[in-house]
């Protein structure tokens, strides 16, 4: 009988892995050049680091796979990791509370309950965390490298949308819509329901009609970052720090050339976003994402230090990645018995010299080799060159290894 | 073409019988009291009937074995908040059976409120029948750290020693203060309700019986409330309090062996009587108080050192080893009597006489094992290679299950007649069990308690010896 796989799951298959492995590898790469050492968390984490307010949003709560462990009788809870950045905080605190500044990097696996069973519950994300330092340099630092990880990896265009959690909480705040209540009128607007915010009269419906404003207003300037400030500032004055954030960052951004969309639209993510949020993406689809989170780091234990961070969606990249070219491989085959224990040393020597030498044991087709080599015993090499349908007779090893490696070279 | 409708077992059956009755189907043996799983009914259309445990109702309407099932609200919350399904719809609200979900803690713990919870600065003990709901409770609440404690019942008994909050059930919040409980939030309010399968209602017509049911008007005057439960006579416990030694006794249909063995042993337990047990029944020994819970909460509870010692079977005992094989329970005394086989059973016209022959019924489908005992089927089957299985936990009325919506159940038995008159028959014998006396192992070392577990389990082996009949 058939044995299907778990729903909600996917393979990766050896072309997939091919994609997957250069994403990692280039995102690795970014990262180790920008200063980021690269960490690993468990895949289990107790849940009660994901439950208070302030962490995961109530949807993706919702949506965590707990369970009760072998050793769960105490009816403590463990969870399938959800997030990245929420360890991260737990392994900073538990690891490096005393460095003024930490910058992580790590490529995991999340996992989330997906009901439809059309997507995966589990998503690969690379992501990165800058804990301490100066703010709006750090969150322009971060950017940098997520937008350098995308475009070496030849993904373009690339679309940087930009929000800020601050000034969003700020109006709810202004609202009387704090905590849960709050939670519940973004988990609508980002879901594309703004006529929401029509009802929202509360006791201040100026402060409402604002708030419907501000979310329907776009821009791509340091420009409009001031224009905002023009109409909102005197009705909320308390919206002027995080005004100022947002107004610095744009600054930064235009200055290095990048350019950007403000839209708090797309603002959705963590419940534990506090200052800027940014979101990549290509052609509507959404790459990856990331924003400042100064509140995690004493939620979880830690002292009163600011953060910020981003996650690539390894899938999204996966699906727009171009194939990535194979490596050419040589086919080793023995053509008699004395042509056995020649061959396994040829292929030994091969790998060695960073080649790809699979040793044939038949069924193989020769078509997916560039090289075909057939030894026979006393010495005789004979190598067929598949791209151009050359045989050549080469009567040592080394001879032959010069010459894959000059073809090599070319 | 059958219409299948799921009914549920106990308190609603009277009221859910004069529905049926009112609706112009001519329902027999189905009554309370009545032990038939399958109600025959002379209605014109061909109706398929089948009795099940409340709980169970919900899921198997969502399944799609039945297309209408009957059972109060709270179970079907209960399933979807864990398993996000459209699967189910709600038809018709019947108006009876009302009650409500309740969060709870003890009068005398001080907690009035949710916010004052909240501030509870250590993890967070819940305790409820409905660990679906509580889970989403906990998660709505942001509370920061909790531990949910699923029982099968008497929930209420245990805050605050034993739990700070309990979720339960009741009719009203006037009831809970008989208890010693206050209520801190009420979750949702319940009543019986007419659920049908989304799909099912979909593509087939169920026009008749739907059009039947929705003129028929219940006689709520059967609707009995259950009767209250007793607090006790130590319901003025002290917050927290930490007893020196806590023993916990099981109700149900073990009480009158335990209450028989308890006499012989010549342990007095004020309170403790067959019909009318106290929660919190008085032992006549310094230091050392007693709870009824059910029999099959206890492993779990004197794992977590919410009592030191209980008086269960050992089949939930090794239920609870199966799954948490670490546990720092095990058994203290074995007490002789209760004693039942723990069997596989199947339908008795299946050509089937033991375990390898299962192999012969699945076709192309999983294995449908049904039980009580969750981890002891879950064992059977991957130790007998019967893949691919679908376990499907029971809440009761297991027997029903065959052979219709089950192929194997995993059941205790005294005698087998039970299982021979539903015309089923076993075809494995798994262990046998009888009732034991558990410990903590870490508890029955500590010293401020040894001595007197130790007279207790003294006095309990004079029971024993005294015994050797059951």
């Amino acid at each position: 009988m058939k044995v299907p796989r778990c729903k909600g799951t996917r393979d990766l298959l050896p072309l997939d892995m091919a994609k997957f492995r250069r994403i990692e590898a280039q995102f690795r790469d970014c990262c180790l050049g920008w200063g980021y050492q690269e960490i690993r968390t468990p895949v289990l984490e107790y849940l009660h680091l994901f439950t208070s307010a302030g962490t995961l949003s109530p949807d993706m709560l919702g949506r965590v796979y707990s369970f009760l462990d072998w050793d769960g009788w105490s009816g403590e809870r463990v969870a399938l990791r959800p997030d990245g950045t929420i360890p991260t905080a737990r392994l900073y605190v538990e690891n490096f509370q005393n460095l003024p500044i930490a910058r992580f990097f790590y490529v995991e696996n999340m996992f989330a309950f997906e009901g439809t069973g059309k997507e995966s519950r589990e998503r690969w994300q690379c992501g990165a965390e800058l804990i301490g330092g100066s703010k709006a340099e750090g969150d322009v630092e971060l950017i940098s490298l997520a937008l350098e990880a995308i475009t070496k990896l030849g993904i373009e265009p690339v679309e940087l949308r930009l929000a800020h959690a601050g000034l969003i909480k700020t109006f709810l705040e202004g609202l009387g819509l704090s905590g849960e209540a709050g939670a519940d009128v973004l988990d609508q607007v980002f879901s594309g329901n703004l006529g929401v915010l029509s009802d929202l009269k509360g006791g201040n419906p100026e402060l409402a009609k604002n708030l419907q404003l501000l979310f329907g207003l776009k821009g791509n300037s340091p420009g409009f970052v001031e224009n905002l400030r023009g109409v909102f500032s005197s009705s909320l004055p308390a919206l002027e720090p995080s005004l100022n954030e947002l107004a610095r960052i744009s600054n930064l951004l235009t200055g290095l050339g990048f350019d950007y969309q403000i839209d708090f639209t797309s603002g959705r993510g963590f419940e534990y976003y506090t200052g800027i949020i940014f979101g990549f993406y290509n052609s509507g689809r959404r790459l990856g994402g990331g924003g400042r989170y100064d509140e995690l780091i004493p939620l979880v234990g830690g002292k009163d230090i600011c953060a910020s961070g981003f996650a690539l969606y390894i899938d999204e990249l996966m699906g727009l990645l171009r194939e990535v070219p194979r490596q050419e491989r040589v086919l080793i085959r023995a053509k008699d018995a004395e042509g056995l224990k020649p061959s396994l040393a040829l292929a030994r020597q091969l790998r060695d010299a960073g080649h790809i030498a699979e040793f044939d044991l038949g069924y193989r087709k020769i078509a997916d080799f560039r090289w075909v080599v057939n030894m026979r015993g006393g010495d005789e090499i004979e190598l067929l060159d598949q791209s151009s349908g050359k045989k050549r007779r080469k009567s040592s090893p080394a001879e032959l290894m010069k010459l894959l490696e000059e073809a090599r070279c070319k | 073409m059958q219409v299948k409708l799921a009914l549920p077992k106990g308190q609603l059956q009277d009221s859910i019988a004069d529905l049926l009755k009112e609706a112009g189907l001519d329902v027999s043996d189905y009554s309370d009291g009545s032990r038939s799983y399958r109600p025959q009914c002379s209605g014109a259309f061909g109706l398929f009937l089948k009795v099940f445990h409340e709980k169970d109702i919900a899921i198997q309407v969502a399944i799609g074995n039945y297309d209408l099932g009957i059972c109060r609200l709270d179970w079907v919350e209960e399933l979807l908040a864990k398993y996000h399904s459209e699967a189910v719809i709600k038809i018709r609200d019947l108006g009876y059976g009302r009650r409500n979900l309740y969060a709870v803690a003890a009068r005398s713990s001080g907690y009035s409120s949710l916010e004052a919870l909240k501030d509870h600065k250590e993890s967070l003990r819940i305790v409820s029948e409905y660990p679906n709901l509580t889970e989403a409770f906990a998660l709505k609440q942001r509370l920061r750290r909790f531990q949910i404690f699923p029982v099968w019942g008497s929930a209420g008994v245990y805050p605050p020693e034993n739990a700070e909050l309990a979720i339960i059930a009741e009719p009203s919040s006037g009831r809970l203060k008989g208890q010693g409980l206050v209520p801190v939030a009420t979750l949702l309010e319940s009543s019986a309700c007419l659920i049908a399968n989304r799909d099912i209602l979909e593509r087939k017509n169920l026009s008749r019986l739907l059009a039947s049911l929705s003129t028929g008007e219940a006689n709520y005057s059967h609707a009995k409330e259950p009767p209250a439960v007793e607090a006790g006579l130590e319901a003025r416990h002290t917050a927290r309090g930490k007893p020196l030694v806590s023993l916990a006794l099981p109700d149900g249909h073990q009480q009158r062996h335990v209450v028989a063995f308890l006499d012989r042993a010549g342990l007095k337990i004020e309170g403790y009587n067959v019909g009318k047990a106290s929660t919190r029944p008085r032992i006549e020994l310094d230091g050392v108080t007693v709870k009824v819970i059910r029999p099959q909460d206890m492993p779990l509870q004197v794992a977590n050192g919410n009592f030191d010692l209980a008086i269960t079977g050992r089949d939930w005992l090794r239920d609870h080893l199966y799954r948490f094989p670490s546990s720092p329970v095990d058994k203290v005394l074995d007490l002789g009597f209760g004693k039942v086989r723990i069997v596989a059973v199947v339908g008795g016209d299946l050509p089937v006489s033991n375990t390898s022959d299962l192999g012969k019924i699945r076709n192309d489908s999983a294995l449908r094992v049904a039980s009580e005992y969750v981890n002891i089927a879950d064992r059977y089957a991957h130790d007998n290679h019967l893949v691919p299985y679908k376990l499907i936990p029971t809440w009761g009325a297991s027997e029903a299950f065959l052979p219709e919506d089950a192929d194997v159940l995993i059941e205790n038995t005294e005698t087998g007649s039970t299982i021979a008159k539903h015309n089923l028959k076993v075809i494995d014998t798994l262990f046998e069990s009888s009732a034991c006396l558990i410990g903590n192992t870490e508890a029955i070392r500590w010293p401020e308690k040894k001595d007197r577990i130790a007279y207790l389990l003294e006095t309990m082996k004079r029971g024993v010896e005294a015994g050797c009949v059951c």
